[in-house]
């Protein structure tokens, strides 16, 4: 059966203050946070300035630091913070009974631009 | 036994009253038909089914009556004389088996049934039990009834005959916590396994949880976070201990398991009921069958289960109200947190996590152990986590369901009630004016108002002025507000900036944190944070990295290491590129390699694809275009043909360039390439304020470019010029001679020492030329020269720490370490997911 939420698994597999990968066949792939105030986020894996891979910066509060030229995104809105502007996708993420699950429709919906 | 009213009419057969049966003799049930006995009494004839053998007692005071604080007496709510005086029939220790919804019966275990008009389900919730070999042992328990508390008091007077026995619980939330607190004052040695990396992560932020783990660890007890339970162990059919996934094993008497609560549906569902996490139920908590209301941590109302009493006393209330006609409907509940151990004092409420817009205000007190942080958005105070000072608590939370608008009295939040709505007081400066003279400024100095406006007024116009003329805020920095406003009030607007802070959470500079780590032996981040009073919960990204690197410098072998808290090319040993792959450099010591090396990176660049190898000006290869899952298996490959991380990525030791010098060169003075690989030898693996490289020229022809190097050695006839500080890249700095040794020996020693002076004097991302122009050459030479045995004590220092650092990383990610940074989740294929 189809749910509306994708469960990708327990929230231990990300430890806080790190991000994992998830590969959309046919679409982008998405990034899935774990702050240390124990909060999950989903954002595309791609920072709105040069597409750096967000999953690999600093968490810090709901903010990720880019890796490559340290933009600052808001984990929560994907808004660039400051004085850089853009935006990058967020995926509805809910946590229930310690497992992770994303919207299906906005995961699958993301394809490639 | 029942009253008459419960009795049907002999002639007409209509009951006189409504027939309420309960299932469950616990808080939510028992509250329940209190609060509907208190609008209408006569309305129903009540009959309560328990499981438990007792009457109806406040279960969060179980803790209170491990810890020997409480006797069972004590907790009672609902006695004997409660349900006889309310004609109130109990059926206890006898649990309902099964719900008829057709014939409107319930049947008990002991094949008792009884019929209802409504039917009201609180069966609460059920312990999870981690489904581990040897969960079923005897000795394990969980901690939910008195029965349990009952076995965990054996445990602890058998433990008595030998010691104290030893005590395992499993979970580190707040259940766990208080079950380890009262079997430590029952005289037992307590672990507790938790397995995320903060004590009651779902309350606490890392700050908060870093101080409760202090806390407990200093009153005797072992606390294990990120701790996997693999199995319980067993002896004779009883429990003997748990070992984790990481192989530790800790020994065990009792094992109490308190990971999580299930809310308790089964009934409901086997009765068709709709049930998703908890009995699903609306606002006047009435099933999918109008006959059948629940109440308790069963349900789930609007999509959420509680854990805790406060809701389930607004849901009484409602379901009272729709039960005798006069419904209101519940909304959901706001919950609060206090953790009942005696002497600690521990609040959390709300939201904490930081949202956008929202604004965290912290005040830090290391001299109390305080911690709190206030959390403020749109101008309404939207959660609160408060540590070591918890007066305010109810206050805070007050405010917080009321969602009132805080911004008046937003200056003085973080100091309370008596604070912030002390009108005038609200205003720092005015507080500050107000104090006298003599008023105790900074309390670890013992520095008052008076001598603090002396020392302004007598020249020290910057924070920094202050501090070092009368130490005022000096030391823990959490009176520096107070002198910052002392100084805006004495010079108006003439205070003078200080040197730069180490960045923004913090008013200390990078020396001021240094010098502090190392005199009050400060040993983890959270514990720096408290200590110095950052202004923010959890730092940045950029005090992060600095101080896990200062850390590591100060306590080599003790300090462990924080991953998420390096940037990336350093949390996965590879340069990131501008496309998200990596490039990979092998070292190549001294720039000296041989074929069996070319041939493994040669089948690494064919094998993974990679398309570009390029010579790099450190004369090593670098790899390009690999992708973060592949990394490992290239490491291995490279591993396996000899050759570790070249730390390419690294704000550490780069290369070590080399001439070929005396072995070959018609011009060599010394063996220019063998003593670059010695040097490489002797410093590769360590980690610096930044990136750091070495060159060796076998004459002042000086082909290895020495005198760009962050230390560069040129060989000369009678021995070895030594230099430091050089620099290519955008500002080119050629290096300053540091001095002329006779020896090799010398050479080596001499480059460990300053090595070691410049990891522990530089600031982070500072590199030796900026930092050599900052301190001025002569002071390096006086670090280095002016105590004779000064070179001998900082490279003792330097190799010491090498023993910890010399630690390949590659080979620890290819035998398995922190493998989930380079694996995927899993896979998202249109219609599946693929782990
Ligand atoms: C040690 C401990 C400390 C706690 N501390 C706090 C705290 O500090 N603050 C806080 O807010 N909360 C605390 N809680 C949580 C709080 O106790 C619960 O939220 C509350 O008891 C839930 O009430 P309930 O009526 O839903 O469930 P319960 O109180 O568990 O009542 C359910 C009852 O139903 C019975 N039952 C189950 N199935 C059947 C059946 N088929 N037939 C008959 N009877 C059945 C059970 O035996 C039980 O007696 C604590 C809990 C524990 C265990
Ligand atoms: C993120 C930015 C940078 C990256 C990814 C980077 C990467 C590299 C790499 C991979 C090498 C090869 C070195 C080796 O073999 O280990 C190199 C060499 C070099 N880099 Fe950079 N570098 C960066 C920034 C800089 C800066 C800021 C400077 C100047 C201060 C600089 C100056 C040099 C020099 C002079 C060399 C040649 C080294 C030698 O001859 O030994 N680089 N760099
Ligand atoms: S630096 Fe001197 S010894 Fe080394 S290769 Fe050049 S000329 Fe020869
Ligand atoms: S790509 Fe993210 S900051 Fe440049």
């Amino acid at each position: 059966m189809i749910g509306e939420w994708l469960d990708i698994g327990p929230v231990d597999q990300i430890a806080p203050g790190n991000a994992r990968t998830l590969p959309v066949r046919g679409g982008e792939e998405i990034a899935v946070f774990h702050t240390l105030d124990n909060r999950f986020f989903a954002l595309v894996n791609k920072c709105p300035h040069k597409q750096g891979p967000l999953s690999q910066g600093i968490v810090h509060g709901n903010v990720v630091t880019c890796p490559l030229h340290s933009w600052n995104i808001s984990l929560k809105t994907g808004e660039a913070l400051g004085d850089d502007k853009g935006c990058v996708p967020t995926i509805p993420l809910k946590v229930d009974a310690g497992r992770i699950y994303l919207l299906r429709e906005a995961v699958v919906g993301k394809k490639a631009a | 036994m029942n009253a008459p009213m419960n009795m049907k009419d002999a002639r007409s057969g209509q009951p006189l009253a409504e027939r309420l049966v309960v299932i469950g003799n616990g808080m939510a049930g028992c509250r329940a038909v209190e609060e509907v006995l208190a609008r209408d009494p006569g309305r129903y004839a009540v009959t309560i089914f328990g499981a438990e053998p007792r009457v109806n007692y406040n279960r969060i005071m179980l803790s209170p009556v491990l810890a020997g604080e409480k006797a069972f007496d004590d907790i009672v709510i609902n006695g004997p004389e409660w349900y006889s005086d309310n004609a109130i029939t109990l059926v206890s220790g006898d649990p309902v088996v099964a719900i008829d919804r057709t014939a409107r019966t319930v049947t008990a275990k002991s094949g008792r049934v009884e019929p209802y008009d409504r039917l009201l389900i609180a069966t609460g919730s059920d312990p999870f039990i981690i489904p581990v070999p040897g969960h079923d042992l005897s000795g394990v328990v969980t901690f939910r009834d008195l029965d349990d508390v009952d076995k965990m008091l054996a445990a602890a007077e058998a433990g008595k005959a030998n010691g104290g026995g030893n005590a395992v619980v499993i979970g580190g939330g707040l259940l766990g916590l208080e079950a380890a607190h009262g079997l430590a004052l029952r005289g037992m040695q307590v672990t507790v396994v938790h397995l995320m990396p903060t004590l009651m992560e779902r309350q606490l932020d890392e700050a908060a949880g870093y101080l409760l783990k202090t806390e407990l660890e200093r009153r005797g007890q072992t606390i294990v976070t990120g701790g996997d339970t693999a199995a319980i162990l067993e002896r004779g059919g009883h429990v003997a201990g748990v070992r984790l996934k990481d192989g530790r094993e800790f020994p065990a008497d009792i094992v109490v398991m308190a990971v999580g609560i299930r809310p308790a549906t089964a009934l409901a569902k086997a009765a068709g009921l709709e049930v998703e996490r908890g009995i699903v139920v609306d606002d006047h908590m009435v099933t999918s069958d109008p006959a059948i209301i629940a109440v308790g941590e069963c349900v789930q109302h609007r999509g959420t289960c509680y854990g805790l009493v406060a809701p389930l006393w607004d849901m009484c209330r409602a379901l009272a109200d729709a039960a005798t006609g006069t419904p209101s409907g519940y909304e959901g509940s706001v919950t609060s947190t206090k953790l009942k151990v005696s002497g600690i004092d521990l609040f959390s409420a709300g939201d904490f996590s930081g949202d956008d817009g929202a604004e965290d205000i912290v005040m830090r007190d290391a001299s109390r152990g305080v911690y709190k942080r206030v959390i403020v958005k749109d101008g309404k105070l939207v959660g609160a986590v408060l540590y070591g000072d918890t007066a305010d608590g109810s206050w805070y939370f007050d405010l917080l369901k009321k969602g009132e608008d805080i911004s008046a009295i937003r200056e003085g939040l973080i100091f309370g009630q008596a604070f912030a709505q002390g009108g005038a007081l609200a205003d720092p400066n005015a507080a500050v004016a107000a104090l006298s003279d003599d008023a105790e400024v900074c309390g670890c100095n013992g520095v008052s108002k008076g001598k603090v406006v002396g020392c302004i007024m007598g020249g020290a116009h910057s924070l920094d002025g202050v501090r070092s003329a009368c130490k005022a805020s000096a030391s823990c920095g959490s009176c520096t507000g107070l002198v910052e406003s002392l100084l805006a009030l004495t010079l108006g607007g003439a205070v003078e900036s200080g040197p730069r802070t180490l960045c923004k959470c913090t008013s200390f500079t990078h020396d001021d944190v240094r010098r502090n780590i190392v005199d009050k032996q400060l040993k983890a981040i959270p514990q720096v944070m408290q200590e110095l009073h950052w202004t923010t919960p959890h730092g940045c990204a950029s005090c992060r990295p600095a101080l896990n690197y200062y850390l590591l410098c100060a306590w080599p072998g003790e300090y462990q290491d924080e991953q998420h808290s390096r940037f990336v090319n350093e949390r996965m040993h590879a340069n990131i590129q501008k496309d998200g792959t990596y490039s990979v450099v092998p070292r190549m010591w001294g720039g000296l390699t041989n074929p069996r090396e070319l041939r493994a990176i040669a089948d690494v660049v064919e094998k993974y694809n990679a398309p570009m190898v390029k010579v790099t000006g450190g004369q090593r290869l670098d790899i390009f275009g690999i992708r973060k899952e592949d990394l490992p298996a290239v490491w291995a490959d490279l591993n396996d043909a000899g050759m570790v991380s070249g730390h390419a990525y690294g704000k550490s030791l780069r290369t070590v360039k080399t001439c070929v010098g005396s072995e070959w060169c018609r011009f060599g003075t010394q063996d220019s390439t063998g003593l670059g690989v010695k040097l490489e030898r002797m410093t590769w693996g360590s980690w610096m304020p930044h990136k750091f490289k070495i060159a060796v020229s076998g004459c002042p022809r000086n082909c290895a470019e020495a005198t760009i190097k962050d230390f560069g050695v040129v060989c000369v006839d009678s021995g070895y010029e030594l230099h430091v500080g050089g620099n290519g890249g955008i500002k080119v700095r050629a290096t300053d001679l540091l001095c002329k040794v006779e020896t090799e020996q010398e050479a080596m020693d001499v480059c460990a020492a300053f090595i070691q002076l410049y990891r522990e004097q530089a600031h982070y991302l500072e590199r030796t030329a900026p930092w050599i122009e900052r301190v001025g050459l002569e002071h390096v030479k006086a670090g280095l020269f002016s105590d004779p045995a000064a070179v001998a004590t900082l490279a003792a220092r330097f190799r010491y720490s090498q023993q910890f650092m010399q630690d390949d990383p590659w080979a620890r990610r290819v035998a398995g370490e922190d493998a989930q940074l380079h694996q995927h989740l899993a896979e998202v294929r249109p219609m599946e997911i693929v782990a």
